[in-house]
């Protein structure tokens, strides 16, 4: 495993470095590759093997749909030389609109098959468990943005100037992404299954900013643009941080335990009180709350949603707020989810053996922890210096920047116009500072000091038992029977014993992604279909080759003849 | 005289075809060998006469390595693998000879449209004749390939196919002899392996029919 990491994170810097189509993807699959090749590091379990190949064909896949974008847009070139595949050469000849509306589709494709937009999402939950902890954390953290790096990469800077109806299918997509891939996340209970859905849900969040962003700019309004670009990077920079701050933490969970189903971690806090601290704020920063860096930049998309009214076109006036819709049930039901995560995992009482033995995590593992949540906190209570630090990116890709925000005073960002908003972190920090001792203070002062350990949860319930604790199966419960029925089938099953019998009753949930019913399912049956037609041809006899052969050379003869 | 150098290379070629669809159409190996090896006359003599008529001695090397091997030896050896596989009375079941016999026109007619089309205008009318007749030479031993059962006849199928190779080397002007020879050496190496295959396949199954060897095949389906 050793030796692919850095060829992982070679491969990453490649892309981004990447000043031609060539380079791009071949830095692009370099990646596919080395992190295939980390998915499948403990390749001893059938599980993850499945995992990787899952990952390698959807990775195939974007690679092919990618490659057949910078074909467009290399095409009507001069001619065919490595000259003609530089970024350069393709910005100065921008493809017809035909070709631009297709190379948005690849791009789609490709690059949200890496990111992991419904429907192509499906590699995400497998791949990401199946890795070690700290490749998935760059596996989410980092190359998913690299995905989206390409998207913007080739949208906005390579196929020129966006049409009116651009942002349409990326709001389309990206909406539902989010509320999809939180819901994925609210039925999981495997820790980093739960992780890798979230991420899901974030790239949903990050994409309805690009979507966004070339709605306003194709519609004449740059400046908001400008504002829905920084915060879908910013929101990249935010989901970097605190995802690999959380992938961090599950990996110093399942070390200390050896566990990553819900049902078998709990109390942890008291095992590992810095570990719990660490994630408590990663946590509340991707429930996007206030004064974290989650909440600036979901804040941000949402001026920019606001500002829609003043759009030209009708269809994108009635499809944004719908968005912006869909985007506030996401938050919403991302504060549930890591609610139900960290509060199965770290409050309450541990549920297994190995839970309530374990122990803090080692100082390498903590101080990492620790650096990432600080700079969470960092850039949620100084959002103005990310800002302007953003714009470097964003004043090429639209045209204009957002007005300077790292000087104004009380280090307050006003996106649009002081009369419309501002959002003060530091404030708001400084107030939650002030009312949380105050509020500890007069607990203290007011109540007893004793510490006092008593039963818990032990309102008629004669056992002591941990397993009647709150569940993450239990917690999710209400959520799955209100959006789970239609959109994942859910069911729930009670199997009870006749009279007498004293065996158990039992409650079985079973639920499927309808990604897999309805696309890859289907998908594969033709495949295999075809394949088993195709089979045919491998057993014939010396003649029937024979006579392939000649059949296809008399084929081009008569081709031949026909067309010269 | 120019005309009749022509004429001559001209007659030899379209000779070769008419021998081509001969072969098509016999069904006793030891018919097919005889017609075979008079094909093989017909090349050396195409050769021999191109040698001349391009005043290129090498050619007349490349005329003597068909005389020697494809009229000689290969017929000959053809001749005594038959009888001794003790197949040299039998009667081959050909895929039904007049639909062949039509489809081997159709392959002429094929032939000669594509090449004059594509050759118009870029060599002289002597190589465009040859290079059309070479072609049909090819097509129709390509045909007896695969509407032939027994393996023998499918050898004297590729054999045939070769020469069509040699007379389009020999049109073509400024073919290195060296190219030539390791051609014809090669063709004798592939009738080597390929007939003591078909031994191998005579002692394996009793037939050198080469679909006997279908049941043999595993992992159908």
């Amino acid at each position: 495993m050793l030796p692919f990491y850095p060829a992982f994170l070679a491969g990453m810097m490649l892309v981004v470095l990447a000043d031609d189509a060539f380079t791009f993807l071949f830095g692009w699959e370099f990646m596919s590759l080395a992190s295939f090749a980390l998915v499948v590091s403990h390749h001893g379990v059938a599980e993850n093997v499945r995992a990787g190949l899952v990952y390698l064909m959807m990775a195939a896949f974007g690679t092919l749909a990618l490659m057949l974008a910078f074909g467009l847009l290399a095409a009507g070139g001069e001619g065919v030389s490595l000259q003609a595949l530089s970024f350069s050469a393709m910005r100065a000849h921008g493809p017809t609109p035909l070709a631009a509306a297709v190379v948005l589709g690849l791009a789609l494709l490709g690059a949200g098959s890496k990111a992991g937009l419904v429907p192509l999402h499906v590699w995400l939950p497998l791949a990401h468990p199946a890795a070690p902890s700290h490749v998935s954390a760059l596996m989410s953290g980092v190359m998913t943005k690299v995905a989206v790096y390409g998207f913007i990469r080739i949208v906005f800077d390579l196929a020129g100037p966006p049409a009116w109806w651009w942002g349409v299918p990326v709001l389309l997509v990206a909406g539902p992404t989010a509320v999809a891939g939180v819901l994925y996340a609210l039925m999981q209970t495997d820790v980093k299954r739960v992780l890798a859905c979230s991420t899901i849900e974030n790239i949903g969040i990050i994409f309805v900013g690009l979507g966004l962003a070339l709605a306003f700019e194709a519609n004449g309004a740059p400046a908001v643009a400008a504002l829905a670009l920084t915060a879908a990077l910013f929101h990249v920079v935010n989901h970097a941080l605190f995802k690999s701050l959380l992938f961090f933490g599950a990996g110093a969970v399942l070390v200390a335990t050896g566990e990553k189903r819900m049902g078998m971690l709990g109390g942890l806090i008291h095992a590992m009180p810095q570990t719990a601290l660490a994630m408590l704020v990663g946590a509340a920063a991707i429930s996007a709350l206030p004064p974290l860096n989650g909440f600036v930049s979901e804040w941000l998309t949402f001026q920019a949603i606001l500002l829609s009214p003043d759009l030209p076109v009708w269809g994108l006036k009635m499809l944004i707020p719908a968005v912006g819709a869909l985007l506030a049930l996401a938050a919403a039901l991302a504060a549930a989810c890591f609610v139900r995560l960290y509060g199965i995992v770290f409050l309450g009482r541990p549920r297994s053996a190995a839970a309530s033995q374990a122990r803090e995590a080692d100082g390498f593992t903590r101080t990492a922890m620790a650096s990432l949540a600080v700079l969470c906190l960092a850039a949620g209570i100084l959002p103005g210096p990310v800002i302007d630090a953003l714009q470097g990116a964003v004043a090429p890709l639209v045209g204009v920047r957002m007005t300077g925000q790292g000087h104004l005073a009380w280090l307050s960002i006003i996106p649009v116009a002081e009369g419309r908003s501002s959002y003060n972190g530091f404030l708001v920090f400084v107030f939650i500072a002030l009312s949380a001792s105050l509020a500890a203070l007069a607990v203290h002062a007011f109540g007893s000091r004793a510490v006092r350990r008593a039963p818990a949860w032990d309102c008629g319930f004669p056992g002591d038992d941990p397993l009647a604790q709150y569940s993450a199966e239990s917690f999710a419960q209400p959520l799955r029977r209100v959006f789970g029925r239609s959109l994942f089938a859910a069911r729930e099953t009670v199997t009870m014993p006749p009279p007498g019998d004293m065996a158990p009753a039992r409650l079985s949930v079973s639920e499927r992604d309808p990604a897999w019913a309805f696309l890859f399912a289907p998908l594969g049956r033709a495949v295999s279909a075809l394949s088993g037609r195709a089979n045919a041809i491998a057993h014939l006899n010396i003649r029937n080759y024979l006579a392939l052969v000649f059949g296809a050379l008399v084929l081009l003869l008569v081709v031949l003849a026909l067309w010269a | 005289m120019g005309n009749l150098v022509f004429d001559i290379a001209h007659l030899l070629a379209g000779l070769q075809v008419l021998v081509s669809f001969l072969l098509l159409y016999q069904d006793r190996l030891g018919a097919l060998i005889r017609v075979f090896a008079l094909q093989a006359v017909l090349l050396a003599l195409s050769v021999a006469w191109q040698a001349y008529a391009q005043d290129a001695p090498h050619l007349y090397v490349t005329a003597a390595i068909a005389l020697i091997f494809k009229v000689l030896i290969i017929p000959v050896a053809l001749d005594r693998m038959v009888v001794r596989l003790g197949i040299h009375r039998q009667v081959e079941t050909v895929v039904s000879v007049g639909p062949t016999m039509l489809a081997g026109i159709g392959l002429v007619g094929l032939s000669l449209v594509v090449m004059l089309r594509v050759t118009a205008g870029e060599a002289d009318a002597l190589a465009r004749e040859d290079l059309a007749f070479a072609l049909s030479v090819v097509l129709l031993g390509l045909l007896m390939m695969i509407t032939r059962r027994n393996a023998v006849s499918q050898i004297i199928g590729f054999m045939s196919l070769e020469n069509g190779l040699i007379l389009a080397a020999a049109g073509a002007r400024g073919m290195p002899l060296v190219v030539e020879i390791s051609v014809a050496f090669s063709v004798l190496i592939a009738f080597i392996v390929i007939g003591s295959f078909v031994f191998r396949i005579r002692e394996r199954f009793d037939t050198v029919d080469v679909d006997a060897l279908e049941r043999f095949r595993g992992g159908r389906g």
